[in-house]
């Protein structure tokens, strides 16, 4: 099987069994993703695929051939840090790092979603392609990634601090 | 999790006249719940057909003025599109107050519908569920049961579903289309989808063995006021205790289907006719006959002030 992860593509012949999560991390070594639960209830195994959010852990990996794949790894790296882990390490945006990547990768996918006008439970207006950036927005949306460590308000200032400008006309917009 | 053979299908009639074919042969969509399951062998499937590539993935209008949904339309998707926002604005509520963004990416039209009980004894391989092994006992009843359903259930099995883009379906009065193995089509209304427990809680709806679902048609808007309310117990990514879906008009007349409480998406029209009358009357129309246990009663109360909760939004 031929899978495209991290702009790499990657030869792996797997059991048709094995979750994307587990190709990830035992097949590829890839194990900043981590695994939870394995069963799409707390969000640490979130990966983006072409460019959308989902839980690789309810993933079969053969269905995800050829896909783009990416993963924490390839959103930033311990020289060159994506604009959002640096803002989780200056916002204290976690305390013991399991749940981080898959807060990282569900918030970038996240920004595109609200960029994309995609409605929430809390969007009153369904009319308005325009979404709020509000606190509240951001609690809603995120809200399939869990932190057993509670570190959620340092997770959401990190996201509006990283999306600054969004979150200024949310601002000006409540003004 | 068991192993099996995997295989992408080709075509709707391929896939359906395989499906029957093949012994222990399971659609696979998200596979959000199938994978779930079949890690802890609640779901064994001896062979996995993967519909993802048939296409399916569009919504259309029709020639009389409503909208078909392919099956294979993620919810995200479908949440988002203009048309279902303005004009059934209730689906898109129901499907985002349900799961988690990144599910609603994976999760589609087709596979929600279907998806399974969450009863917690239903996922337990330990216990008796006659659902899971027909004959085995309902370890809910007696048990732990306050998520569990009040009407609709019976002696061997109280489970509910747990879909809330089923609820805006049946108050929108969807109708499910899908290709048979032999190749012919057939519309199913929503109402006649899911099937009541009974003696036999192991059949859970009117599709045959093989039978794909290809789309859902909704019928011409009829405008109204929207409005998905659920009650769960925490704000966000928890399954409903009870939701209202309603379409409310000027004139306070409307439709009602409540979600938590069945193993369906529990609709009674002819209590509807009491809607301009307040909640009471309609919650005692809605749920006459109910059985709870001694668990879950609280859920009879919370329809009623759920829906009155509704109802006063719809008039302010
Ligand atoms: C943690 C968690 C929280 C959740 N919370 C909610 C919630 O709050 N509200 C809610 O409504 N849902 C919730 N869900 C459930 C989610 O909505 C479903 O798992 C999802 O909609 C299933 O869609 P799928 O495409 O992934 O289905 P799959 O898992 O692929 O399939 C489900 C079933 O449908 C069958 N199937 C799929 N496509 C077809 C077809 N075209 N024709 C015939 N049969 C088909 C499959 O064989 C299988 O039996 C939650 C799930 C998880 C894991
Ligand atoms: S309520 Fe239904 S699903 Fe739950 S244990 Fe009883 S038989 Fe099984
Ligand atoms: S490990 Fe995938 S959601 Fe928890
Ligand atoms: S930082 Fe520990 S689980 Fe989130």
């Amino acid at each position: 099987m031929r899978f495209i992860i991290n702009e790499h593509s990657i030869e792996a012949d797997v059991d048709v069994r094995t979750s994307l999560l587990d190709l990830l991390r035992d097949h590829l070594g890839l194990t900043g993703t981590k695994k939870g639960c394995n069963q799409g209830a707390c969000g640490a195994c979130t990966v983006l695929v072409d460019g959308e959010r989902i839980n690789s852990c309810l993933a079969l990996a053969v269905q995800y051939q050829d896909r783009e794949i990416l993963t924490i790894e390839g959103l930033g790296t311990i020289g060159d840090l994506h604009p959002l882990q640096a803002a989780f390490i200056e916002y204290d945006g976690f305390q013991c790092g399991y749940c981080t990547p898959g807060q990282i990768c569900s918030a970038v996918a996240m920004i595109g979603e609200i960029r994309r006008g995609l409605p929430s439970a809390l969007t009153e207006d369904l009319a308005l392609e325009q979404i709020g950036f509000s606190e509240d927005e951001i609690r809603e949306r995120m809200s399939g990634n869990l932190c057993r460590c509670g570190a959620y308000n340092g997770i959401i200032e990190a996201i509006r601090a990283t999306y600054a400008e969004e979150s200024a006309q949310e601002r000006e917009a409540a003004a | 999790m068991r192993p099996f053979t995997y295989e992408r299908a080709a075509t709707a009639k391929d896939a359906a006249a395989r499906a029957a074919r093949t012994p222990g042969a399971k659609f696979i969509a998200g596979g959000t719940n199938l994978l779930d399951l079949m890690k802890i062998e609640v779901e064994t499937p001896a062979h996995l057909i993967d519909v993802n590539g048939l296409g399916f993935d569009r919504i259309e209008p029709t020639a009389d003025g409503g909208l078909r949904i392919g099956a294979l339309v993620r919810n995200t998707d479908l949440a988002a599109d203009m048309r279902v926002r303005r004009d059934y604005a209730l689906l898109s509520r129901a499907l985002v107050a349900g799961a988690s963004g990144q599910l609603r990416n994976k999760a589609t039209t087709a596979g929600n519908l279907l998806q399974r009980t969450r009863c917690p004894y239903f996922y337990d391989t330990n216990q008796p569920c006659n659902k899971r092994k027909p004959g085995s006992g309902c370890a809910a009843i007696g048990g732990f049961s306050r998520p569990l359903g009040v009407i609709g259930v019976s002696e061997e099995c109280i489970a509910t579903h747990p879909s809330d883009m089923a609820i805006a379906m049946r108050a929108l009065d969807a109708t499910v289309e899908t290709v048979k193995p032999d190749g012919t089509a057939r519309s199913v209304p929503i109402a006649d989808l899911h099937r009541l427990p009974g003696t036999t809680p192991q059949i859970e709806t009117a599709l045959d063995d093989g039978e794909l679902i290809t789309a859902v048609t909704l019928p011409k808007p009829i405008g109204g006021t929207h409005i998905y309310h659920k009650v769960r117990d925490r704000a966000s990514y928890a399954f409903a205790l009870v939701s209202i879906g309603a379409i409310i008009q000027k004139d306070g007349s409307g439709r009602v289907a409540v979600g938590g409480i069945a193993p369906k998406p529990w609709r009674v029209e002819a209590a509807e006719a009491a809607m301009p009358g307040g909640a009471r009357a309609v919650a005692d129309g809605l749920l006459a006959g109910a059985r709870p246990t001694q668990e879950n009663g609280f859920k009879l109360t919370l329809v009623e002030r759920t829906l009155g909760a509704v109802m006063a939004q719809a008039r302010a």
